[in-house]
């Protein structure tokens, strides 16, 4: 199955997956934002960071430079990289608008957490094309 | 002359998975056309298809953002660092339904038919029209065309707020109100005609007169607002309610053959401030009241504002943000300026210093009516009640007219002298100082200012008729026709 083969896998282990859960509830009805830090395919340490968008936060995030270098930095104090970011979308499927595809980086994991009434549901995980052209979605799972 | 430059981890795929590069260039945009030509997998992730910085895209020389620096021009010297930090951003779809959008019964998807066959409104467009609550504010000349085809269009919840009362004058161009409407609230008159022609819709009346106080509250429950005011304190008013509640402004004005619409205070687009952000001083626009307006264009402007509503709420084609579109009726010319968000704006800018609604009437210059009612025994007022005692007294009053010709042929008092207000620095020496003079025009704005003007030259006896001619056909020759 070739198909399957290419198919990029995201390991997030119970305590990560919780914790990426508990910031989506925390925030909502905004939405939350927060850095993957880890090596490999394996995430072993989330940044939860401000949403500082001026968009409004029930439907957008935005991480700013300044969040972004202490990220970087985190990963670097953790002995890991950053592998990506997540946020959560509020009463909204956890599935990516344009709007994430226009501001997405290239090989960061992009988490969406769906949270529905203050309850987070779905976690999917995405990858930007390399031609920008769509995400194709990974693969979580908790090994 | 190398210059080092820091790569963020998702482009170091595209650098030999260098965290650090060096190009060369003397400038910003020539350091990164280096770099894209030497790694040019970093293209296309950070310019756009216009060959543009994507705004996501963060370069900072040392630790400035190139933005406060003289952006793609700032200059390089040796033993700078630049880094690429990206911003990273999304969210959740903002044009996706609601989960609960209303059915459609079925008489409604025969009234909609002409709808539901146009794919860009199609069953959910519909679906979303029903669900919408749009509110317009003013039953006149713009609230009309507004409301008929907001209410034809199935707009589920349609407010109108006016505190207004039918008049004669009102029926040139207010097509809401018939002439067995005279005397009826305009809330009255609107709400039978609106149900009357589409009893799908929740036409919901808001008895008020627009203010600080109570626009919040009114705006709240409604998607849009649909500005149909005539007068600037309101305008400013309806502009920063939408702004602080992030509700879209449908925006339209009108004057003589001339009218301006767009749609103002959306997330991404300028707001009414961004491109007017004072009123012009008192008196020097005209209000329809005393500048006239042709009765067909407040349907074309209104129309044109139903049209950016509908849009907003199916979601289709290009809406007519950032666009200020100016209607000439007597050439049949449109013109569109370009209009941006204003970084600076006091609003809806980065920094703004107007978080809460203010006093608007103080703000644009203009007395309430309260402190513009005449005091008893004023010396420079004259009611039209009292003028009329002291000309039977046989006083001799030298009455002075400064409305325009085609004002001065439909009514005026007997006696009068024509000098329109736009005359009068020229014409005012015809005047005898000595004469105890009254001005006088429709309601009393203009003949204020002429008096104003004839006591800067030295006229010490100058009475200005409160009320104008109408309040001298109300209250005391009732025979003329007013307009």
């Amino acid at each position: 199955m070739p198909e399957t083969a290419n198919v990029q896998t995201l390991r997030v282990d119970s305590t990560i997956d919780g914790e990426i859960r508990r910031h989506g509830e925390e925030t909502y009805p905004h939405e939350c934002c927060g850095a993957l830090i880890g090596s490999g395919n394996r995430v072993t340490a989330t940044v939860a960071l401000p949403n500082t968008t001026e968009e409004g936060p029930r439907r957008r995030f935005m991480v700013r430079p300044s969040d972004y270098r202490l990220a970087e930095q985190k990963a670097t104090e953790l002995g890991g990289e950053l592998l990506g970011f997540y946020h959560s979308h509020p009463d909204h499927p956890a599935r990516p608008s344009q709007y994430d595809l226009d501001h997405a980086w290239p090989t960061f994991a992009y988490i969406i957490v769906a949270v529905a009434n203050g309850k987070s549901a779905a976690m999917t995980v995405w990858y930007l094309k390399e031609d920008r052209s769509s995400f194709e979605e990974g693969e979580l799972n908790g090994n | 002359m190398a210059t080092k430059i820091l790569i963020p981890t998702p482009l170091r795929p595209f650098t030999d998975k260098k965290d650090a590069v060096e190009a060369n260039g003397t400038t910003v945009g020539e350091l990164l056309a280096d770099l894209t030509t030497k790694h040019s997998g970093l293209k296309a992730h950070l310019y756009n298809q216009e060959g543009k910085l994507r705004s996501f895209v963060n370069i900072y020389v040392n630790d400035e953002d190139i933005r406060y620096l003289q952006k793609e021009q700032t200059p390089i010297t040796s033993g700078d660092t630049v880094s690429i930090i990206p911003s990273v951003a999304g969210g959740a779809p903002t044009a996706e339904a609601p989960a609960t959008l209303p059915e459609l019964t079925k008489d409604e998807i025969k009234r909609y038919s002409r709808h539901l066959i146009l794919p860009e409104v199609g069953m959910e467009g519909q679906r979303k029209l029903k669900a919408a609550k749009v509110l317009c504010i003013g039953a006149g000349g713009l609230g009309s065309p507004v409301a008929m085809y907001l209410a034809a269009a199935g707009v589920g919840t349609i407010g109108i707020v006016d505190f207004d009362v039918v008049d004669f004058s009102n029926l040139q161009r207010q097509i809401l109100h018939s002439t067995n409407d005279v005397g009826k609230p305009k809330l009255q008159s609107a709400k039978e005609k609106l149900v009357a022609m589409n009893p799908h819709v929740n036409v919901v009346t808001h008895n008020a007169a627009l203010s600080s106080e109570n626009a919040l509250e009114l705006f709240e429950p409604y998607d849009i607002i649909v500005d149909g005011t005539d007068n600037f304190p309101t305008r400013y008013l309806v502009n920063d309610a939408c702004v602080i509640l992030g509700k879209p402004n449908a925006y339209g004005s009108i004057f003589r053959f001339e009218g301006q619409a767009s749609v103002f205070a959306t997330k991404e687009g300028p707001c009414y401030r961004c491109l007017y952000p004072e009123p012009p001083p008192p008196g020097l626009v005209p209000s329809c009241a005393e500048g006239g307006v042709l009765g067909v264009l407040p349907g074309i402007i209104g129309c044109i504002q139903a049209n950016e509503t509908l849009k907003l709420i199916i979601g289709a084609g290009e809406p007519l943000i950032g666009r200020f579109l100016i209607f000439d009726a007597l050439r049949m010319k449109f013109r569109e300026l370009k209009l941006r968000k204003d970084p600076d704006c006091p609003v809806c800018g980065t920094h703004p210093t107007v978080t809460k609604l203010i006093d608007y009437e103080q703000f644009c210059g203009v007395q309430s009516s309260t402190q513009e009612a005449p005091m008893s025994g004023s010396t420079t007022e004259i009611s039209a009640v009292d003028l009329k005692k002291r000309l039977d007294r046989g006083d001799v009053l030298k009455i002075v007219d400064v409305r325009e010709p085609h004002e001065y042929e439909i009514n005026r008092i007997k006696g009068s002298t024509l000098i329109p207000l736009g005359d009068i620095p020229k014409r005012y020496v015809e005047l005898d100082p000595s004469d105890e003079i009254v001005v006088q025009c429709k309601v009393g704005g203009r003949s204020a200012k002429a008096a104003d003007f004839l006591r800067s030259k030295g006229f010490t006896k100058v009475l200005n008729l409160t009320g104008g001619i109408l309040d001298w056909i109300d209250k005391v020759d009732p025979s003329q026709p007013k307009y």
